[in-house]
């Protein structure tokens, strides 16, 4: 072999090495997220059972339940949801479509990029100055909607904006050419393009509203709730009530929290299979928006 | 030309004149255009929340505990009857966390780049970025779970004295939570580098390795270390991983094989405790809060400056 | 210029002075051209010497743009009003003049949401009269035959020059006074640009129609007057016959001949 072709030898074996470092690291990382949910499998898939779906906590581990949790959870994401979306669709479609170039608007992009970075835990700070404290809206699902609504407002807004620019400029052209005022074109075209990505922003944001735990502990979240909230219907007129908005609540993430950071073993497998559940929630919502964004994509393209 | 010009009668107007008076609709595209902005005005007026809540009451603390004690004294024990008020046990936490977790995250995060990017087919891709994500959309909470009860007892086979609370386990399965942070970012960041550069090093006979290291990944390094700035926020504040499995004890120490308090964990304890409003250990939370801000905002700033700093035109 | 019959000077629109700005560069300068009714005005030139930039002028589609600025006066007759005043809505501008782009961009909507939807937006739902009006579009836009059994079909199923008649249709539903047509048939295969043009030569009995083209053939087929635009001025205005036979510039000639641009 000559020199020169022993060189390129080397460089070749290096070569493959390095794509091999690169597959290896990615294969470890997938299966630490194999080993998450075995692990969470292997210790709470038993524990799985219709009584634990619809039991209360308990200071007994075998007889406690997460009613409270999921039921809380679904309420705190519905205060959320309200919260955020309108929110946060309606400033995306003020920054993309009627912005004026000026410092106002520069100041409101780069506050919702920094309002992205903040970490969570901070939000649940100011929801217990301000929303707790100040506006006296208790420890309940109202302030615990509001603060994850406020905490993704930046990853809704910026999900919707990214959707909205994905319609073309010659659309709207089409729309004012015959006519339509801005917000036709906003209500009629771009919102109605743009609406599989919109969405799928909107539960992927919810998905990660679902898991957070931090700012709710902060907020004043139970893990000891063995009722249920008020119903949100009644049975006179106007027939739907808001004084669950008012409850105290609990939700999923916070009640595993408990779970796991109890000392006894039986409840840790309480722990485990709450996470199970958990993570269904959040897978569940992941698959959801991946299989609009799909079907919308075939929908239209451009 | 004015001479041959006939005119037709003003009667003869076309039709789509008829449209009624546009007064109305004018007031509510305004009016519609004033919602939105209002709207957009939200996101303002959290950010006025924050700084407004977290200045208030660490002004408040401050006035009973001076800036100089918070700063320096090495010890945090405010809810003990002899009170110490010093930040840097919970400061080193964080750090140490941090650190363990982009000792993993970096690396790893850039490798999976560099291979999804450069070496990576199509199909693979598409595989496989879906499937990091996922890491990333795990509940932190089950993730401090997974911290506690599978890597802790996996170290303790390596290192036998290994305490149950630890920073280093936390750090650990921090780090793999933020990997897809890193790697998605900074794929992105390397896809962007135009294909006639790679070609340019190709056609001097570099291997991929080399394109990649000495070509593709200097052009995106604006972008990467916006993906590392990213990563070190994450790190920085997460919580639930950390009060979990790293233990809730503030311990002013940088071996990550012991158990310490980081600042978020901090806030968590007191929370989870009922300490009445008002108190000064009330005030502690929202002190440290504002540090940890601070502390982002911080590594924010400094990766803005870095990210200027190698921005390439291509 | 030479004098011609009644008919065909009714004037429908006219440029005077008219300037154009994006932001601080200058794109028209002093551009007079009169637009008449029941006529195909051409515009040619050279890439890059303000046609589009004109066209886009009579319907205020600058205004969607921030930074642009329009001095002079556009005049639309009958009622004499200046459509690129301040004072003038856009909207209604865009109201009574309609346009057709170079690449045809129908709505992903159906074919039949696409041509009623201007006439939603002018408050018409009944949907008799939808239907009527739809029907009347598309047969003026020679697509009736071609779709008229899938209505509800999406417009993003159809060929190029079918969408391209759509969008026509579209623009024909509200009964423009004016017609503005950007190089329409530039994305189209020829038999689609010859459809294009019959129907350009059926529409110009009842609307004024101004149409950008680069095709030299095609001005002199269809357009009665054509104007030569260079670097933002127009240089030569005359009848189409003049223009291609006669030019009274030498750089029209050059143009037309193809010894440059
Ligand atoms: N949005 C814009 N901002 C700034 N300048 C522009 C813009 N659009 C066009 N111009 C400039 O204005 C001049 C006229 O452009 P215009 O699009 O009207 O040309 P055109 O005659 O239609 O060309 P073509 O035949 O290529 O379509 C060009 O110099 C162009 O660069
Ligand atoms: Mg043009």
């Amino acid at each position: 072999m000559t020199p020169i072709q022993r060189k390129i030898a080397r460089h070749k074996s290096l070569d493959r090495f390095f794509a091999f470092e690169g597959l290896t690291v990615m294969i470890v990382a997938l299966l630490v997220l194999l080993a998450l949910v075995g692990q969470l499998m292997f210790d709470g898939l038993t524990r799985l059972s219709w009584q634990f779906l619809t039991s209360f906590p308990s200071r007994f581990p075998a007889q406690a339940g997460i009613v409270s949790a999921w039921v809380g959870t679904i309420l705190v994401m519905l205060v959320t949801a309200l919260a955020a979306i309108p929110l946060g669709v309606g400033a995306a479609i003020y920054l993309e479509e009627y912005a004026p170039n000026n410092w106002a608007t520069e100041l409101i992009e780069i506050n919702i990029a920094n309002l992205a970075g903040v970490p969570s835990i901070v939000y649940g700070l100011m929801a217990l100055g301000l929303l707790v404290y100040q506006f006296h809206l208790g420890q309940s699902f109202l302030t615990a909607g509001l603060t994850l609504g406020m905490l993704i407002l930046p990853m809704v807004i910026i999900a919707t904006r990214e959707a909205i620019r994905s319609v073309p400029p010659y659309v709207r052209e089409a729309a004012y050419a015959l006519g339509a005022t801005k917000w036709q074109t906003v209500r009629d075209h771009v919102v109605p393009y743009s609406m599989g990505s919109i969405l799928t922003g909107m539960i992927l944001a919810l998905s990660r509203a679902v898991g957070e735990t931090a700012p709710l502990i902060t907020v004043g979240a139970l893990s000891f709730i063995a009722f249920l909230p008020h119903p949100p219907w009644q049975e006179a007129f106007p027939f739907v009530s808001f004084e669950w908005l008012f409850d105290p609540f609990t939700v999923m993430p916070i009640q595993m929290f408990n779970w796991v950071s109890r000392p006894q073993e039986e409840f840790h497998v309480n722990a485990a299979a709450a996470g199970l559940i958990l993570l269904a929630m959040t897978l569940a919502m992941n698959a959801v928006a991946i299989v609009i964004r799909a079907r919308f994509r075939k929908r239209i393209h451009w | 030309m004015e001479a041959n010009v006939v005119e037709m009668p003003v009667e003869q107007k076309a039709v789509c004149m008829s449209r009624p008076s546009r007064f109305a609709p004018r007031l509510q595209e305004r009016a519609i255009e004033r919602l939105l902005q209002l709207a957009a005005f939200a996101s303002v007026a959290i950010t006025f929340g924050i700084v407004g809540v977290l200045a208030y009451e660490s002004v408040l603390f401050f006035q009973e505990v001076s800036i100089a004690d918070f700063l320096t004294d090495r010890q945090w024990t405010p809810l003990f009857a002899d009170a110490h008020y010093g930040i840097l046990p919970l400061v080193s936490g964080t750090l140490v966390t941090t650190l363990v977790a982009l000792l993993v995250a970096i690396p790893m995060g850039s490798l999976i780049a560099i291979y999804l990017s450069e070496y990576a087919s199509r199909k693979v891709r598409e595989c496989v970025k879906p499937a990091l994500e996922l890491l990333s959309a795990v509940p932190t909470v089950v993730y401090g779970y997974f911290a506690l009860l599978f890597v802790t007892p996996a170290l303790q086979h390596i290192w036998p004295g290994l305490p149950g609370f630890n920073m280093l386990s936390a750090g650990l399965v921090i780090g793999f939570m933020i990997v897809p942070y890193v790697s998605s970012v900074s794929e992105d960041a390397m896809r962007a580098v135009p294909t006639y550069l790679r070609e340019g090093a190709f056609a001097l006979g570099a291997t991929r390795m080399q394109t990649a290291l000495r070509v593709v990944f200097p052009s995106a390094l604006s972008g990467i270390t916006a993906a590392y700035v990213l990563g070190v926020s994450r790190a920085i504040g997460e919580t639930m991983v950390v009060a979990i499995a790293a233990g809730m004890q503030p311990t002013l120490t940088l071996n990550p094989l012991e158990p310490a308090a980081t600042m978020t964990a901090y806030i968590v304890q007191v929370s989870l405790g009922d300490v009445p409003h008002g108190s000064v250990g009330y005030r502690t939370i929202f002190a440290t809060g504002l540090m940890l801000l601070s502390m982002t905002l911080l590594f924010n700033i400094a990766g803005h400056v870095l990210k200027k700093r190698y921005r390439q035109v291509y | 210029m030479k004098t011609m019959d009644a008919s065909q000077t009714v004037l429908k629109a006219e440029a005077r002075a008219l300037n154009f700005f994006y932001g601080q560069a200058q794109a028209l300068h002093a551009v007079s051209l009169p637009v008449y009714d029941r006529c195909v005005t051409a515009l040619i030139g050279p890439s890059g010497c303000g046609k589009t930039t004109y066209l886009r002028c009579l319907n205020r589609m600058h205004d969607l743009y921030p930074g642009n600025r329009y001095e002079g006066e556009v005049m639309l007759y009958p009622d004499r009003v200046n459509i690129v005043g301040p004072e003038v809505d856009p909207i209604e501008v865009r109201m009574r003049i309609g346009m057709v782009f170079q690449k045809p961009n129908p709505f992903p909507k159906s074919i039949y949401e696409n041509v009623a939807y201007g006439l939603r937006i002018r408050n018409l739902s009944n949907k008799r009269d939808l239907d009527a009006v739809v029907e009347r579009a598309l047969r003026e836009a020679a697509l009736w035959g071609e779709v008229k059994d899938r209505l509800q079909a999406s417009a993003m199923n159809l060929s190029g020059g079918q969408q391209q008649r759509l969008c026509i249709a579209r623009a024909l539903a509200t009964s423009p006074e004016l017609l503005l047509f950007d190089e329409p048939t530039s994305a189209l295969d020829p038999t689609a640009t010859s459809r294009i043009e019959e129907l350009v030569a059926e529409l110009k009995q009842k609307v004024a129609i101004v149409m950008v083209t680069h095709n030299m053939q095609q001005a002199a087929r269809i357009s009665d007057y054509t104007a030569f635009m260079y670097e933002g001025r127009v240089v030569e205005y005359d009848r189409t016959e003049t223009i291609f036979t006669n030019p009274s510039v030498k750089l029209t000639e050059d143009y037309i001949t193809g010894r440059f641009g």
